[in-house]
């Protein structure tokens, strides 16, 4: 977008705020801006962010990487990966630690799916 | 949070004559624990006082530091600015940049920036062990360790503690948070907007991965720099983005706020904007002022500006200064150090100690400067200042209107019109595209992470008194979960870079460095008279006959079209010099001040002293001579002070009638060996007198040697850094020998 300096036109609202109340509108803009961005956050999650969770829980990021790879592809990253690793301890009865490293050597995926009501892959 | 530390370093500690052993900070690394996590700041203490002065912006003093060559002037004081001051060390080799680390910080650097190696912003997920990087450092678990540990040293052997710091960015973001406050890492670059706009990183990603690594962040008290003043690095005509540097500064930091940061961990990474040729202070100060009014509540981080530094180490620093000035005129609470060479190559050992020196010199020389000057009212600056935040308001008005992504999606960054105009060169990014694109997925109800520290929805069973009780604790809470891996390459990680190190050259070799153990770089600096072309082709010969390999020009400034280039370039040695073979000049042995005294006492000593020759310089001498500066007056010994530009002949003279036992000359020119002429004149003069048995015959100057002197005749010559005790040390030994030779004699007290 190309556009002259159309300032002199823009600022006239601004003319009559106080300095003070000028800095208050700068910050009640920003919050307004990010706010939606908040939200999206709130609301989401992505890989690195399960990797964490992995991490935080003592897995080794060989492993995070591994369990986070394949509850993406059977498309279970939104019900949070350690939540994941959890399930599959209970339903197998065994400690956390052991059925995350189940899972990133590939072993338990379908259980997982299965206790999540979802589709068994092929 | 601030922990207690909660393990040792196995008993290892410093000792400022020895250099630092790496072997030993990777031994036992698996055991490490950080002795405390989040930032500090300096002491304060204003009103110090320090030998003759009272400051009013200095922090608690170090315990052992390299003061500013001048402090000699000073009783040797090393007064320590009140702002945190940052290095930034990177060269792609930790175990190398530890050293340097020390280095910098034994100059006041108490903020240890890594920069992270090429690519690592789209590497997705954590790299482990230690392999060597691309103009900066990959960041893995194993380095940070090792780095932290050496650190934990460092801040001992100096007294301060020493905040480490890298980045939070990428799309690993929130595994590199969690790793950071698991090692000990007290502060970090984090901002979305930088992603987005110079990674080219998916946009929602980067901002739902930002909100989770802020938080970590957050509850670890890390300190937070933000990345606005890349936009001013970038921008084609870097100053019309003031308004934009200001929107990316309150993007960011509201941002952070809503996720959970404090206000006192998020620190602005503040740019003044322009420099010279253009009038910088006339855009640089109104900015600075407008921020820290807008941003009253935070830390700024007072960055250099990087955009104008070509690779003239005088001129970068000349603008460093002029953006310590601004620091000084408004406030900082880290000041931020670019080395001077920053625009030849990757930095090296030497230019980061002169960055810090430079901010610590001129942050010192400032002291006090708030107290004597304000900014004027009624002058440029207030309206300036309304203005800037105005056409800040107006660009944060139409991001709202529109949407960020859809801002972004449009160029409405680092576009180099100052807003509002538009010169349509912004950076436009796809909001569905980018590295890392469609990959946040919608939590569902149902989603849950049992860790501590985590942002954003979260379906945890009711009656956790934390998250992590479902795990019988996270590693945010129970360090000893954590997984540590050593290295995954075994070729590419420091213990073999170590070994070939050892291997290639022995423990017994001595090589020039600027970078990397024993790399052998050295750097030339030549003028010729003669024009740029010729200059350049004639230094890389020069270079070649030399016997210098892989030579470069690394830095050119045409002196006259005609008359002369300076040409500085640099090449590699390819030899190696053996540290058992070389001549090491022994210091000279000093007697105690006591058996001087006690010397002098029993045998009195008169000397006649002057500055000789048509010289003016009279401080070397007094301060050789004066009781109040440690001077042989200090010892008992008498000295005649003859004054300036004494003859040579006046002085052999004076010493003749007062019966003197030595003469101290003082030669400070140099110009036409000037210098050399007034001792061999000394020498010969006394010699036709028939006196130079008779007296001792001693000079000082900058120019001057013990060598110099002694062929010119002397009996000894004092340098620069000389004091007065090592001049008595001299002359009551020489005097003893010449007593043991049956020369000289013995004066009685009464004869004084």
């Amino acid at each position: 977008m190309q556009r002259p300096c159309d300032f002199e036109e823009r600022w006239k609202h601004l003319a009559s705020l106080s300095d003070e109340e000028l800095k208050e509108r700068f910050w009640q803009l920003a919050r307004d801006i990010v706010r939606p961005l908040y939200d999206l956050a709130y609301t989401h999650t992505s890989p690195s962010i399960e990797r964490s969770v992995l991490l935080r829980m003592g897995f080794s990021s060989l492993e995070a990487q591994s369990i986070v790879s394949a509850a993406e592809k059977r498309g279970l990253l939104g019900k949070g990966a350690g939540h994941l690793v959890l399930a599959l301890a209970k339903a197998r009865g065994i400690d956390y630690l052991q059925a995350g490293k189940q899972l990133a050597s590939g072993n338990g995926w379908d259980e997982v799916a299965g206790l999540f009501g979802g589709e068994v892959s092929s | 949070m601030k922990r207690d530390r909660t393990c040792t370093d196995g008993g290892y500690a410093l000792e400022p004559n020895e250099k630092l052993d790496i072997h030993r900070i990777l031994q036992d690394l698996e055991n490490y624990r950080p002795r405390r996590t989040g930032w500090t700041w300096r002491e304060q203490q204003p009103g110090q006082q320090l030998g003759p002065f009272k400051y009013s912006q200095t922090s608690a003093p170090l315990k052992q530091s390299i003061p500013l060559p001048a402090a000699k002037y000073f009783q040797n004081i090393d007064p320590q600015p009140d702002c945190v001051i940052t290095t930034e060390i990177a060269s792609g080799r930790f175990e190398d940049d530890i050293r340097r680390m020390r280095m910098a910080a034994w100059h006041g650097a108490d903020h240890i920036m890594v920069i992270r190696t090429t690519g690592q912003s789209h590497i997705d997920g954590l790299l482990e062990g230690t392999p060597e990087g691309v103009g900066g450092i990959p960041i893995a678990r194993k380095q940070l360790r090792a780095t932290r540990k050496a650190l934990d040293l460092i801040e001992d052997e100096v007294g301060r503690p020493i905040n480490f710091h890298s980045y939070v960015s990428g799309v690993a973001g929130p595994e590199i948070a969690v790793l950071f406050a698991e090692e000990g890492v007290n502060g970090a670059h984090q901002d979305p907007q930088y992603n987005v706009l110079y990674r080219n990183v998916n946009m929602q990603r980067s901002f739902v991965d930002a909100a989770v690594a802020k938080k970590i962040m957050a509850a670890f008290g890390m300190l937070q720099i933000d990345g606005a003043h890349n936009a001013n690095a970038t921008a084609r005509e870097a100053w019309k983005v003031m308004p934009e540097l200001l929107v990316q500064h309150a993007i960011n930091t509201a941002y952070s706020e809503m996720v959970g940061m404090d206000k006192g961990n998020i620190a602005l990474s503040s740019v003044p904007p322009t420099a010279p040729p253009g009038p910088a202070l006339s855009y640089d100060l109104p900015y600075a002022v407008c921020l820290r009014w807008l941003f009253s509540d935070y830390k700024v981080r007072a960055q250099q500006n990087t955009r104008h530094i070509e690779s003239d180490g005088r001129e970068a620093t000349v603008t460093h200064v002029l953006n310590l000035l601004v620091s000084r005129l408004t406030s900082a609470d880290v000041q931020s150090t670019i080395t001077p060479d920053e625009g030849r190559n990757v930095p090296w050992h030497y230019n980061n100690v002169a960055a810090v020196e430079t901010a610590k010199q001129a942050l010192v020389g400032m002291d006090g400067l708030r107290d004597m000057l304000e900014i004027k009212k009624d002058g440029p600056i207030p309206k300036k200042v309304r203005e800037l935040a105005e056409r800040a308001v107006l660009f944060l008005e139409e991001i709202k209107e529109e949407g960020y992504f859809n801002a972004v999606a449009k160029g409405f960054f680092v576009d180099s019109g100052e807003y509002p105009a538009r010169n349509g060169d912004g950076i436009a990014r796809d909001p569905n595209g980018g590295v890392a694109a469609g990959s946040i997925v919608k939590r569902d109800e149902d989603y849950m992470a049992p860790v501590c520290h985590h942002f954003g929805y979260n379906n945890l069973p009711g009656g956790l008194s934390k998250p992590c009780d479902l795990i019988g604790g996270c590693t945010l809470c129970k360090r000893d979960k954590i997984v540590y891996i050593d290295e995954l390459d075994p070729e590419d990680n420091v213990e073999k870079r170590l070994e070939a190190v050892e291997e290639r050259f022995g423990s017994d070799s001595v090589r020039p460095e600027v970078e990397w153990a024993k790399d052998s770089i050295v750097a030339v600096t030549v003028f010729f008279a003669e024009p740029e072309g010729i200059a350049e082709s004639a230094a890389l010969e020069l270079a070649e006959r030399m016997g210098l390999e892989q030579a470069e020009i690394i830095h050119k400034r045409v002196i006259h079209p005609a008359e002369g280039t300076l040409i500085e370039l640099k090449g590699t040695v390819p030899f190696t010099l053996k540290r058992s073979q070389l001549k090491i000049a022994e210091k000279p042995r000093l007697l105690s001040e006591d058996e001087i005294r006690r010397d002098i006492a029993e045998h009195p000593m008169k000397v006649v002293c002057g500055t000789v020759g048509e010289d003016e310089h009279s401080v070397g001498m007094r301060e050789i001579i004066d009781i109040k500066h440690g001077g042989i007056e200090g010892f008992g010994i008498k000295a005649v002070y003859l004054g300036t530009s004494v003859p040579v002949e006046k002085i052999i003279d004076a010493a003749i009638e007062e019966d003197a036992d030595a003469i101290l000359i003082s030669t400070i020119i140099s110009h036409a060996d000037i210098h050399r002429k007034n001792m061999e004149k000394l020498a010969r003069l006394c010699v036709e007198k028939g006196v130079r048995d008779r007296f001792i015959l001693v000079s000082g100057g900058t120019q001057v040697t013990n060598d110099l002197a002694a062929e010119a005749g002397m009996d000894a010559g004092f340098g620069r850094g000389t004091k007065g005790i090592h001049v008595a040390s001299f002359l009551v030994e020489k005097r003893r020998a010449l007593w043991a030779e049956g020369k000289g004699r013995k004066r009685s007290l009464d004869e004084n």
